[in-house]
């Protein structure tokens, strides 16, 4: 930025991490120090802010590549742990998504169904370090006469193992309330008739496209912490939807930018992927991420220095609006009154749900914090922003987004 | 539907009457046996799960006990396993004795067993499962 007082490049700010003295604090912790100095102090005083979410994010999976056996295979269906995996990639390259359930689940078949295991639970086992059944089926072609090929497999004996997550990290969602005269299971928890819970699912002022409402410096290219170990953001996510209408703040007020992530999921941790099951909804993974923002001038101090009180987030009826696409909104709620414990919805106190845990977030971005006091961990620059500009086109209608 | 898991003993008087005969026929129960023995002084005890209309269930023990059967019930306490559970908060949509709540500004989410009345609403709610029911069985 030209008009600034504070101009700090990427590159001023890794050799400071490099020699141990880049200042670093976390996305709650800016807050108070943009409040009490100003922007331009706080800009000039921290290098960097790390933010932090953990929460079931469905749009996860990984690439394996089990390794070839004697005699090779070209595996066309593939299973671990009884969950199916994509296997229409070369031989022995699969990819398992987190909300595939279980081959013999019964699914909503009993309502509502439990969806005790499925692929974000074989991911974490895997990063747990426990073997899972391996089955891979092929026709057999002539350079790979395998057909079938069935053995115990851990993490460490597979040739690769990368967790990449087309859309992950929303830059906001929705509150969702039920307005029908029954219990409902939706990706949002359960939902008690009348409007009985508001069910939210971001970390508010901790979560990271909040504090870079505009991908200044978040974009392809950027290191993080993904599932315990360091990953980068690849792409805009799938959905990615910057033309969201914002708050004067630059803050959108429903779901908008997402990321597509990227890591060696050897080096994850089981604490920050957690297989997740949804009751009567499906399988999912909570993924842990943290994403470190530079303090490059006054005006991200300034995007840093936001609060839980200045980030609305719509209220959506997933009872009747949300199954039929209607779109329709039924009021903005700040982040400050969602985690108070209740909101108003037409002269009515409906409690609020957290679905998204705060305590992991806060001990993410303290991690990643830790990282780079330390200078393991230097900020990548992005060779391009993510778009501003764009709209998904089937966005525009409906706000199906999950 | 309620069910509970009961230890139903017997003195000797009433050991060779066909009391769960009369369970299950007037009172419109089912159960279903994990243990059943007569001691060597004559005493029975029995292990069941009973299960019924809840007006039902609260005959059927007035019927036992009237009947000179001694009725305990098998505590059932939910635990939280602390490895699994991530405190998101996503119980504290069901649990309604607030056994399970939000803790603020931190935004924690503590158990307390002591409010607990092992209602098992949270067990499936819970994404991560961290929420198990056990038997108490120091009891059987």
């Amino acid at each position: 930025m030209a008009n600034c007082q504070v101009n700090k490049t990427y590159q001023e700010i890794n050799d400071k991490i490099r020699r141990g003295q880049a200042v670093v604090v976390t996305a709650e912790e800016i807050i108070d120090i943009v409040r009490r100095k100003g922007e331009v102090a706080a800009a000039r005083t921290v290098d960097v802010v790390t933010t932090g979410t953990f929460s079931p994010m469905c749009s996860s999976g990984a690439f394996i590549n089990f390794g070839h056996a004697k005699p090779p295979i070209k595996a066309s269906r593939a299973w671990l742990n009884h969950v199916p995996a994509y296997a229409g990639l070369a031989a022995v390259d699969v990819y398992i998504g987190v909300t595939e359930p279980c081959e013999e689940d019964p699914l909503n078949k009993v309502y509502p169904g439990q969806f005790k295991y499925g692929g974000g639970h074989v991911i974490q086992d895997l990063v747990a370090g426990k073997a899972v059944h391996l089955v891979a089926e092929a026709y057999g072609t002539d350079c790979y006469p395998n057909k079938r090929l069935e053995r115990e497999i851990t993490l460490s004996q597979m040739t690769n193992a990368i967790l990449c997550n087309p859309r992950n990290c929303y830059q906001n969602y929705n509150v969702a309330v039920n307005l029908s005269n029954r219990t409902i299971y939706t990706y949002m928890g359960p939902l008690r008739p009348r409007a009985g819970n508001a069910n939210y699912c971001t970390a508010g002022e901790l979560s990271p496209l909040f504090n870079d409402p505009y991908y200044r410096t978040i974009g392809i290219g950027t290191r993080i912490f993904l599932g315990g170990g360091v990953g980068y953001v690849v792409f805009p996510g799938t959905q990615h939807n910057p033309k969201k209408p914002r708050a004067e703040n630059g803050i959108p007020l429903g779901p908008a930018g997402t990321l597509m992530v990227l890591g060696d999921m050897k080096r994850m941790d089981p604490r920050y992927l957690v297989g997740a099951s949804l009751l009567g909804y499906g399988c999912s993974l909570a993924v842990g991420m943290g994403i470190p923002i530079p303090l490059l001038n006054e005006e991200m101090a300034h995007f840093c220095g936001v609060s839980d009180a200045e980030i609305m987030a719509p209220i959506v009826d997933y009872g009747s609006d949300y199954p039929a696409g209607t779109g329709q909104v039924l009021g903005q709620v700040s982040y400050a009154q969602l985690k108070s414990g209740a909101l108003s919805l037409d002269g009515k106190e409906v409690p609020t749900v957290p679905l998204s845990s705060m305590v992991r977030a806060r001990e993410i971005a303290q991690h990643l914090k830790q990282w780079i006091e330390s200078g393991r961990f230097l900020l990548g620059e992005p060779v391009e922003p993510l778009p501003l500009d764009n709209e998904a086109p089937f966005l525009s209608t409906t706000s199906s987004d999950s | 539907m309620h069910a509970e898991m009961l230890v139903l003993r017997f003195s000797e008087d009433v050991v060779d009457q066909p009391i769960i005969y009369r369970l299950v026929k007037d009172y419109d129960l089912e159960f279903n046996l994990l243990k059943a023995t007569i001691y060597p002084r004559q005493e029975g005890i029995m292990v069941m799960e009973l299960r019924g209309h809840p007006k039902n269930f609260r005959r059927g023990l007035k019927y036992l006990r009237e009947a000179g059967v001694k009725v305990q019930r098998v505590a059932r306490d939910v635990r939280r396993n602390e490895e699994r559970c991530y405190q998101c908060g996503t119980c504290t949509a069901v649990c309604p004795t607030g056994a399970l709540y939000v803790k603020r500004p931190e935004m924690e989410v503590p158990f307390d067993p002591s409010k607990c009345s092992a209602c098992e609403l949270c067990c499936p709610v819970c994404p991560a499962r961290a929420m198990e029911v056990r038997l108490n069985r120091s009891a059987l």
